[in-house]
């Protein structure tokens, strides 16, 4: 079954085109990846399909929803963790979860939550208190708060020390294993290729290639590299010197 | 209080989903206010400035300033502080909404805390209704303290024109709650809200009459304050206080700068 469609998707900022095109599909259940270089679009696309941004063309349906006009059935079935959004410094962990299950009509037992996400100990921790990591892992328990089908991640593991970040692929697998569909924006392809069953490659607003992470390497073509890795064949894709997807 | 478990079925029908649907939006509205205030109170200069400064300034002016808790020949035999008790409240209102309010929703903004929010069902202008309703529960507090020190402590007998007295205190504070959002939507950064922020604050306190109480402000100054929201408030507030009506031309200004500044804010503001 298919709960993100997206189709020529466009986007501009005043001249600046920040998506081109970009289309793909994702399946329910699958973890799905969006990989590509720093102002590539990845952020503004799930911006777009989130609802955050209106889309300036292309038809977009979330669990069959049109995030422009239905943003707020959408945001019941969506969670959403965004890059560099913090919560107010006094507020504690508890609270913050509290809080955020209020929003939603069938939450999800946010003590739980708490308890999965190692957050208990923390709990009445106030958030500019909290480190980067436990910053994060609350980030990605309110977005999984409101019980959603689909869980959107931008750049999870950002500014994580290593143990912080497989524990954090560790949490997105155990998201997925709820039957949860997660949509993952990142830029390390280590983590593209042990989290996700599919990725989609972009390049200045465009999708130059959308398969599962072997393939992509499989298909590899890198001048004077015997084994390309996943970062080679994505950087073959997308570097200055890959030719144009048309 | 909470839902602890998941429920197992999906409500059925739209009736049932509405009305649900209806407790979520009371519930989470209910929480936003218990969250504000709980943040308001954890903020110590935040809630000292709100609740406690205008009683404590009535305290201290009124127990340390020589003469002002006497009657004085210049304003017709009456005492100093009871001309200053109406100001307080001026200076309560500009306080509150051009320190407290305007710097916790720009920082807000600047953190993301709105943008957060815009990824949940619940609208970030049901946050700013929550701030509100925290800061005029503030305001309404540090207000009844002042007045509460002044007749308790130095005996102020007043006889208040009680009507004109809550439109002013309304209009008033609408005024400034008006002026800091239009600060908050064009300032870029928390910084920038701050120190724009405090560039009006100081004007506004001096049109208010803080440094200039009642009849000591010179015809020319009260001339200019009474087109200033906090100017206008303040005389409003003073013209009640001591029983008349507040002069339409306050009032007038008052309602303008509403319309004004939060026409103004509602189509500049940004939530991220």
């Amino acid at each position: 079954m298919t709960v993100i469609e997206i189709s020529n998707l466009q986007k501009r900022y005043g001249d600046q085109v920040a998506v081109r095109d970009v289309s793909f599909e994702v399946r329910a259940g699958e973890i799905f990846g969006i990989v590509g270089p720093n102002g590539s679009g990845k952020t503004t696309t799930v911006e777009c399909l989130t609802g955050l941004r209106r889309a300036d063309g292309g038809t977009l349906r979330i669990l069959g929803l049109d995030p422009a006009r239905d943003r707020t059935a959408l945001r019941r079935q969506v969670g959403i963790q965004l890059q560099e959004s913090h919560l107010p410094d006094r507020l504690k962990v508890w609270e913050a979860l509290d809080l955020y299950s209020s929003f939603y009509a069938e939450p999800a037992d946010w003590r739980a939550l708490m308890d999965e996400l190692g957050l208990t100990a923390k709990r009445n921790t106030v958030f500019s208190k909290l480190s980067g990591g436990q910053k994060q892992r609350l980030s990605v328990a309110l977005a999984l708060v409101g019980n959603p089908r689909i869980a959107v991640l931008d750049e999870l593991t950002t500014g994580l020390d290593p143990q912080a970040r497989r524990d954090t692929w560790q949490l997105v697998r155990e998201v997925r294993d709820r039957g949860v569909t997660v949509v993952l924006v990142t830029h390390f392809m280590d983590e593209a290729e042990r989290l996700c069953d599919r990725l989609a490659v972009i390049r200045a607003g465009e999708v130059v290639a959308i398969d599962t992470p072997a393939a992509l390497v499989a298909r590899a073509d890198v001048p004077g590299v015997e084994r390309p890795t996943l970062e080679d064949a994505v950087l073959a894709l997308t570097g200055p010197t890959a030719s144009s997807p048309n | 209080m909470n839902t602890t478990a998941v429920p197992e079925t999906a409500p059925s029908g739209a009736t049932g989903g509405r009305t649900r649907r209806g407790r979520t939006a009371g519930r989470s509205t209910a929480k936003l206010v218990v969250t504000e205030a709980k943040l308001f109170v954890r903020d110590p200069l935040g809630s000292f400035f709100a609740v406690i400064f205008p009683a404590t300034l009535i305290l201290v002016l009124g127990s340390a300033m020589p003469g002002f808790n006497e009657p004085s020949a210049d304003i017709g035999g009456r005492k100093p502080i009871e001309f200053f008790l109406p100001i307080t409240l001026a200076l309560a209102i500009g306080t509150v909404a051009l320190v407290n309010l305007l710097n916790t929703l720009a920082a807000d903004r600047e953190k993301g805390v709105l943008r957060r929010l815009s990824t949940t069902p619940v609208s970030p202008v049901r946050l700013l209704v929550a701030q509100l309703t925290v800061t005029v529960v503030a305001l309404l507090v540090g207000s009844a303290l002042a007045l509460l020190a002044g007749r308790l402590v130095f005996g102020i007998e007043a006889r208040p024109n009680v009507a004109g007295l809550l439109t002013a205190f309304v209009l008033g504070s609408a005024s400034m709650v008006a002026l800091a959002l239009l600060v908050a939507a064009f300032t870029p950064t928390s910084r920038a809200a701050m120190g724009i922020g405090s560039l009006i604050y100081y004007p506004m306190l001096f049109a208010a009459g803080v440094w200039t109480p009642g009849p000591l402000m010179p015809e020319a100054v009260r001339r200019v304050a009474d087109f200033t929201p906090l100017g206008a408030a303040s005389q409003a507030l003073q013209d009640s206080w001591a029983g008349d009506w507040p002069q339409p031309l306050h009032l007038a200004v008052l309602v303008g700068c509403i319309a004004l500044f939060g026409g103004l804010a509602a189509k500049l503001f940004r939530w991220s």
